[in-house]
């Protein structure tokens, strides 16, 4: 049961009158400490080796059968897997932990790989809505178009797709980049908190909006920008992190990066920086 | 959530009622209370086909108060008086169900006075009119729906067809889709979304002579583009015009005799997947409905917000 007591120090949002009180208590979260590297225990990982290779034909699985047999197979050490015959379907690859090399030989419905921390997808097809939701690292690189909400709150990682993308890419992204070959809908990086999104073709009305931090680089036409949304001018930072990223994503190489626009927030609605230390890492 | 799917064939015809049957039940998820499909047959184009219905079905699930069977055969008697009142000939009568009916009638006045007397009978609902259109929609899913009515074997060039989750009205024939663009001959819509300000257009529309069957916010598409098209815009016209005249999210479809049309919103909130080659369109809520009938390797996007699109045949 956590204590409750009272800061005797006052922060300025105390003295606004917010949360007088703070909550001590024994922390339930688990912080990597090097010395104790050999025991620590990332839960629902596995050790896997890259040239260990094996195919898992999908056509009469379900999503749920799928992604256990894909886990088994991780347990037994393999460390690329080859999906064939994805045909659309939903929640495929999500919720995996460790390094692997996972190819779709086909497209993937709604929420594929979703909730992922290290692996290298490419998916040989198109993916639905709300590809690789939640993505806290690794590179996922789609090889045609996708749905909406692609890479929906991602936190970190590569995610690519090399044709167009729906409405609200980007939505709710807290880290990471998002690189879209082509075309991109409305309201991309609405409500954007941190983190790149690339856009080498058009976008749609609403761009941007109401975003908090971030930055969206554009290298069309835009519909229109969304609330709090505003042009900024490139640095010769923006063009070298452009080159590069562009490069490991394989597109865009005739692109003059230099021309894109660049979006970031007008911080008129929200702003991290007005914040204290403290609300920031709630906040975020 | 609601699941739609649709397909045209360009310039040929093809089993159209096992293969919206196949996206539709593969939508099931996206919608369990009941399933309707608007079929365009190979039919000789020289009689109207009057699909109509004279009660609910009572059955598992519905919502609808239970009546007599014995009520349906009395309306029945009606609407065949009625018919011949008008002027109308039978050339070929089907008993589908208890409640619902076939009729090939020969009528060359004006429907929607043939409409208003046929649906002034208590409980009588016209589902649809059309020389082509064959509409069929009731409880159950895909599957039990194409069974009970024989759909599997029907050809034709193109077809919608909906997955419908009741939120908003009752689980019962008129408020499932696809509704029929009264009163326009084979003209039929399905949707997925809400529209916000149903109530609105319905009293506009309703001072203008139109008629709602039904609560559902769905019916006012159908509405909404038969009184643009009443008054002599084209098909695509009367969509573009829904992007602004209807708020809330949508994607819908609508089909006539020799065409097929989708409008997405422009928030684009409702999904859709679409397939186009030279000889065939197909789309779905979602890519699985287009894999069930093209399980190869084929190319889909998602049609941007505030997309209409119309194809012929």
């Amino acid at each position: 049961m956590a204590n409750l007591k009272t800061n005797q120090k006052k922060t300025k949002a105390q003295s606004m009158g917010l949360h007088t009180e703070v909550l001590t208590g024994k922390t339930q979260q688990k912080f990597f400490n090097p010395d104790e590297a050999e025991n620590f225990f990332y839960w629902g990982t596995h050790d896997v080796d890259f040239n260990k290779r094996t195919e898992l034909d999908v056509k009469d699985m379900d999503c749920k059968e799928a992604n256990e047999k894909i886990d088994k197979l991780m347990s037994e050490g393999y460390g690329t897997i080859v999906i064939k015959n994805p045909q659309g379907k939903h929640s495929l690859g999500v919720g995996i932990l460790n390094k692997l090399n996972l190819i779709f030989e086909g497209s993937l419905g709604y929420f594929g790989v979703g909730s992922i921390d290290g692996p290298i997808v490419r998916v040989n097809g198109r993916v639905g809505w709300s590809c690789a939701e939640n993505m806290m690292a690794g590179k996922v690189v789609i090889e045609k178009n996708a749905g909406s909400c692609f890479g929906a709150a991602i936190r970190g990682g590569d995610l690519i797709c090399k044709g167009s993308v729906g409405a609200r890419t980007g939505i709710d992204q807290k880290g990471g980049s998002i690189i879209v070959g082509g075309d991109a809908g409305a309201f991309t990086g609405f409500m954007m908190q941190r983190g790149r999104i690339v856009i080498l073709g058009d976008v749609g009305i609403n761009l941007g909006d109401s975003m908090y931090d971030g930055t969206i680089y554009v290298g069309g036409k835009i519909g229109s920008f969304g609330s709090d949304a505003v042009e900024s001018p490139m640095t010769k930072n923006d063009i070298d992190w452009l080159k590069r990223k562009l490069k490991v994503a394989e597109i865009g190489n005739d692109v003059d990066v230099s021309k894109m626009t660049k979006v970031v927030a007008g911080k008129k609605l929200w702003n991290y920086d007005a914040l204290e230390p403290t609300e920031k890492k709630g906040a975020i | 959530m609601c699941g739609i799917a649709g397909l045209i064939h360009r310039g040929k015809s093809s089993n159209v009622g096992e293969e919206l049957q196949s996206m539709l039940q593969a939508l099931k998820h996206r919608g369990p209370d009941s399933t309707g499909y608007a079929l365009y047959a190979d039919n000789d184009g020289q009689n109207f086909i009057l699909r109509f219905k004279v009660g609910e079905n009572v059955g598992e699930g519905s919502t609808s108060v239970n009546e007599d069977e014995s009520v349906y055969n009395e309306r029945k008697k009606l609407v065949d008086k009625k018919l011949s009142e008008l002027g109308a000939t039978i050339v070929k009568e089907e008993k589908l169900t208890p409640y619902s009916f076939r009729y090939e009638i020969k009528y060359t006045q004006d429907l929607m006075e043939f409409s208003k007397a046929i649906e002034a009978i208590e409980s009588v609902e016209i589902l649809s009119i059309g020389k082509s259109l064959e509409l069929i929609k009731d409880l159950g899913d895909a599957t039990a729906v194409s069974e009970r009515y024989g759909l599997g074997k029907l050809k034709g060039t193109h077809g919608i067809g909906h997955a419908r989750m009741a939120t908003e009205s009752g689980v019962d024939i008129k408020s499932a889709h696809p509704f029929w663009g009264y009163p326009f001959a084979d003209v039929s819509v399905v949707h997925n979304g809400q529209l916000t300000n149903y109530w609105n257009n319905r009293r506009v529309l309703e001072n203008k002579g139109m008629r709602f069957m039904s609560e559902c916010d769905s019916e006012l598409i159908a509405v909404f583009l038969a009184e643009k098209m009443r008054n002599g815009a084209t098909l695509e016209e009367g969509m573009k015009e829904s992007l602004t005249g209807l708020d809330g999210v949508f994607t819908y479809f609508v089909a006539t005799k020799d065409s097929l049309g989708m409008a997405k919103d422009t928030m684009a909130a409702k999904p859709l997947v679409l397939y186009e080659s030279d000889d065939l369109v197909a789309m779905g809520s979602e890519e699985i409905a287009i894999r069930s009938i093209l399980p190869q390797e084929i190319d889909t996007y998602d049609p941007f917000d505030g997309e209409v699109k119309v194809w012929q045949i």
